[in-house]
């Protein structure tokens, strides 16, 4: 068993609306978020290209955040999906400065916070959010051992990139291209 | 919500990790079904922009709104909501929100204003409107409306006596389309329009930025669309969103958009790439059309557009190869130039050579229905209304002209008050920011004896009425049923998930007090709107109490077909029964009855023309001061390329204002974005930025107003339009 999510940057259209769900679903407050959207152009006019992505916590199967974390906070779960239990947090931001991905925010209330593939949510067989609400339906989520799942698919059927992997971190973040 | 509560709940889960292995296996579905005992969700349909996608707004354990989330038997957001449906809390929860009844103690435009009780409110108004009546007529009084609430107004006004009513969407958005469609096909598109794109082959967007404009099942389906591997071919000076997701992009001119859609149609009829079995079974004037477009060639066509003519052949033959599977885009903003309809009208012929009407993959028929509403008496006749101010002009028109009703606000003569408008109902609609030529709207409003506005936001009108009634969101109340056209046609239920914050109100409620004073009683037949939605439910065989439990409910049309058979021959509602190539209803009126291409004028040196478009996280104005919204868009930008800004020695994210060819200033600055993504002879910005109301504390001063720079306002003269995109700014660097 493990989650990772692929975001298909074909169909992304950088509606942010996988921001605003997340922020309404975990209740994170206004001005910090979760998950967020990048927009890349390349070239000169006419001859131009322009990526959208959806970017968050990659669940780094290598996770620097959880190897520098001191008091186990920042931890693993045995399907690989990387959280913070706030009560363990001290707020000292050690992790945020190991991400290379900068996933991670402090809270207004002191701890650390970012994406936990709603975590909650998975246990009642629902999808993350994000992925629930997107429009263009250009998120997947599920589950890498499983041969059958669509992201198993869909990151066999297609081309895909990985964000920074020379950090040596493994992300299970995949862009579809 | 509370932080501290939902955090509670949430270390829990994250507490007890130990997840049983059972429960993860590939078991995952998108559905939204979470009514576990702590929470409770409620039906609504969205209102933060005019698709009104159905949904559910869930509590949290306090019983606090908390989210909003798609029904997924909604056809038109299969569950799924755009960012401002799913940010949408974010109007419940704005603490700029209209809180009680104002009444202006100072001159309009002062923005002085006290509290008042409803009772009061309404006696003012209801006062106003008996002097209007008295001294001009009830045909005086007139309504603008956008969104839910202006059908009780409508009914308000009508049984007043007058029929001047309009809605901004028409003739500042989709009425040349709807025009041209029902010149062409005999009947307008409407909304949603029955666009098959998740089964096209070929998807043409002429300046329509989808994506951009996050219409949401539309958005949806180009995505299934490009799954499919669909060719999308992009017209836009711009590289839109949807330009980079297409095989083709056209980067034209702006305004020579007719002169490729002529050559077009050229190269289909030449190449002889049009359906012919189509065209000859059910189109009228197609040997008057090819007479039309014999010189219009891709050669032609290269020297106004800029779009090489190999590429408008290679195009053509791409829309041909997918018919009829092939849609070209009618666009829904569609007020440009002033030569819209017949724009729009060169699409419809497209659409109608390459047979996509009826057909799988191009236009399906859509199912309609509607539903009985409770009889009301009939409405008083009025002596005149708009149309009889325009001499005769605009007569394929049916539904109110906005820009006409403001025109007919400010005396011909002065002290010649015939026909002349003296009261304004505006509902749900920041006229200041949706008409162009914000100086003219404003002309209008000082002649005025009452302007009384409806919103659940302060904004820049209601800054200028003389009373102010707060409506309470879409989330704390009822609303009429949502009756839609789709696939199969549908019902929607819209009701309150809590009980209205401060002292707000239904728009279905004001309507109602105000015609209870004013004598109206009779056209307001039940005490609450509950009674009126279960009234009307129970005539199609459910009920309000069904409704509240499955929020959407379709309702087809037993032997509705979505497609004609290959080779049907169909009756449209035209003068000839035929898709009419060529218009005999537009040549009656004494215009053009197929499409020509018209030079416009271009911008001096130094100035650049304004294009505008949407953003996907804001509607128009109204969403500016969303606090979940502006989180994520809380200014707009003015694209330029970066050879203009190297000629300006302009910077990224320097603030300059705007001047228009008019001389007109924008009040506020705004961030430079230097980008290849737009051409060199234009600007580009997202409408609905630079609120000049200071109580939107989030959205005052914010970006620039595109309004502001329109001065320049083209009307078609078919229908009476606002075309909007005659206008060229230039930089102001000096002043920050």
């Amino acid at each position: 068993m493990r989650y990772a999510m692929a975001i298909d940057t074909l169909k992304c259209v950088g509606c942010s609306d996988c921001v605003v769900a997340c922020q309404t679903e975990n209740n994170v407050p206004i001005g910090y978020c979760r998950d967020w959207i990048v927009e890349v152009t390349d070239g000169t006019y006419p001859n131009l290209t322009l990526e959208n992505r959806s970017e968050r916590c990659c669940h780094c199967t290598n996770a620097p955040c959880v190897r520098c974390c001191p008091t186990g906070a920042s931890h693993k779960t045995e399907e690989g999906v990387v959280l913070v239990t706030h009560s363990d947090c001290i707020g000292c931001a050690a992790c945020i400065t190991s991400c290379p991905y900068d996933a991670r925010y402090t809270h207004p209330e002191g701890y650390v916070d970012k994406c936990t593939f709603c975590y909650h949510r998975l246990a009642d067989g629902l999808l993350p959010a994000c992925v629930s609400v997107c429009p263009t339906k250009c998120l997947y989520f599920g589950d890498l051992d499983n041969p059958e799942s669509k992201i198993s698919e869909v990151l066999k059927n297609r081309k895909w990139k990985l964000l920074i992997p020379e950090a040596g971190t493994e992300p299970k973040l995949y862009f579809l291209i | 919500m509370q932080r501290r509560e939902f955090l509670k709940i949430s270390s829990l889960g994250i507490g007890g990790l130990a997840l049983s292995g059972t429960l993860l296996y590939e078991f995952f579905n998108s559905a939204n079904d979470e009514t576990d005992g702590e929470l409770h969700r409620f039906p609504t349909y969205c209102e933060i922009c005019f698709w009104q996608c159905a949904g559910w707004t869930h509590l949290d354990k306090d019983k606090k709104i908390w989210k909003i989330i798609g029904n997924e038997d909604d056809p038109h957001s299969n569950g799924r909501l755009c960012p401002r449906g799913t940010g949408g809390i974010g109007s419940y929860y704005d603490k700029d929100r209209l809180k009680k009844p104002l009444i202006r103690i100072n001159d309009r435009g002062k923005q002085s204003f006290r509290e008042a009780s409803w009772e009061e409110a309404f006696d003012l108004i209801a006062k106003k409107m008996k002097d209007i009546s008295s001294k001009y007529g009830p045909e005086s009084m007139a309504l603008f409306h956008h969104g839910s609430g202006g059908k009780y107004f409508t009914n308000l006004i009508k049984a007043f006596g007058s029929d001047n009513i309009a809605k901004p969407s028409f003739a500042q958005c989709m009425g040349p389309r709807e025009v041209a469609y029902a010149a062409t096909f005999g009947t307008g598109l409407s909304s949603p329009e029955p666009l098959d794109i998740r089964d096209t082959k070929c998807l043409v967007l002429i300046g329509s930025h989808l994506g951009e404009n996050m219409h949401n099942a539309q958005v949806q389906e180009m995505s299934d669309a490009i799954d499919k591997g669909a060719s999308i071919i992009t017209v836009d000076p711009r590289f839109s969103t949807a330009a980079s997701k297409s095989k083709f992009w056209l980067p034209i001119k702006p305004a020579t958009d007719i002169a490729l859609l002529l050559s077009w149609i050229n190269v289909l009829i030449t190449n002889e790439w049009y359906d012919k079995e189509f065209v000859e079974l059910n189109c009228e004037g197609f040997d008057q059309l090819k007479q039309h477009v014999q010189s219009f060639t891709p050669e032609w066509a290269f020297g106004i557009t800029t779009i090489e003519p190999d590429v408008i052949v290679k195009t053509a033959k791409t829309m041909h190869d997918a018919s009829p599977a092939v849609i070209i885009h009618p666009g829904r903003h569609t007020t440009w130039y002033g030569d819209d309809t017949q724009r729009l009208r060169a699409v419809a012929i497209l659409n109608a050579l390459l047979g996509s009407w009826g057909k799988r993959g191009g236009f399906f028929i859509p199912d309609k229905a509607s539903l009985p509403h409770h009889h009301l008496p009939a409405y008083p006749k009025p002596a005149w209304t708009w149309k009889d101010t325009v001499d005769g002009k605009y007569n394929l028109v049916d539904l109110g002209l906005a820009n006409i009703m403001v025109d007919a606000s400010i005396p011909k003569k002065s002290g010649d008050n015939s026909k002349v408008i003296k009261g304004w109902f505006v509902v749900g609609t920041n006229l200041i920011n949706t008409l162009p030529n914000t100086t003219h709207t404003l002309k209008a409003i000082q002649n005025l004896d009452l302007l009384v506005a409806i919103d659940t936001m302060p904004m820049e009108i209601t800054g200028w009425a003389d009373v102010i009634l707060p409506e309470c969101t879409y989330l704390e109340r009822y609303d009429s049923i949502r009756v839609n056209q789709n696939r199969e046609a549908n019902i929607a239920l819209r009701m309150p998930a809590t009980k209205p914050l401060y002292d707000t109100k239904p728009a279905w409620w004001m309507a109602r007090e105000l015609g209870l004073k004013l004598g109206l009683k009779e056209y307001f037949p039940f005490k609450t709107q509950e009674e009126e939605l279960d009234w009307e439910l129970t005539q199609i065989g459910s009920s309000l109490k069904e409704m509240k439990k499955i929020g959407v409910k379709k309702i087809p049309t037993p032997d509705h077909y979505l497609y004609i058979a290959k080779g049907e021959t169909i009756e449209f509602n035209t003068n000839s029964g035929k898709i009419e190539l060529y218009s005999s209803a537009i040549d009656e009126e004494g215009f053009p009855a197929m499409p020509v291409y018209t030079k416009h004028p271009e911008p001096e040196d130094g100035f650049y023309r304004l294009i505008y478009g949407r953003a996907p996280m804001h509607t128009f104005s109204r969403t500016a001061n969303n606090p979940n919204l502006t989180d994520l868009m809380d200014e707009n930008t003015v694209w330029i390329n970066p050879k203009i800004a190297n000629l300006w020695d302009l910077k990224e994210n320097q603030y300059i204002k705007l001047k228009n060819q008019d001389g007109i200033v924008s009040t506020f600055s705004i961030k430079v974005r230097i980008t290849e993504r737009i051409r060199i002879d234009s600007v580009y910005m997202v409408h609905g930025f630079g609120h000049a109301d200071k109580k939107l504390t989030q959205a005052y001063g914010r970006g620039a107003s595109d309004t502001e720079m329109i001065t320049n306002v083209l009307i078609d003269p078919i229908m009476g339009g606002t075309g909007m995109r005659g206008n060229f700014v230039t930089f102001i660097t000096e002043t920050v």
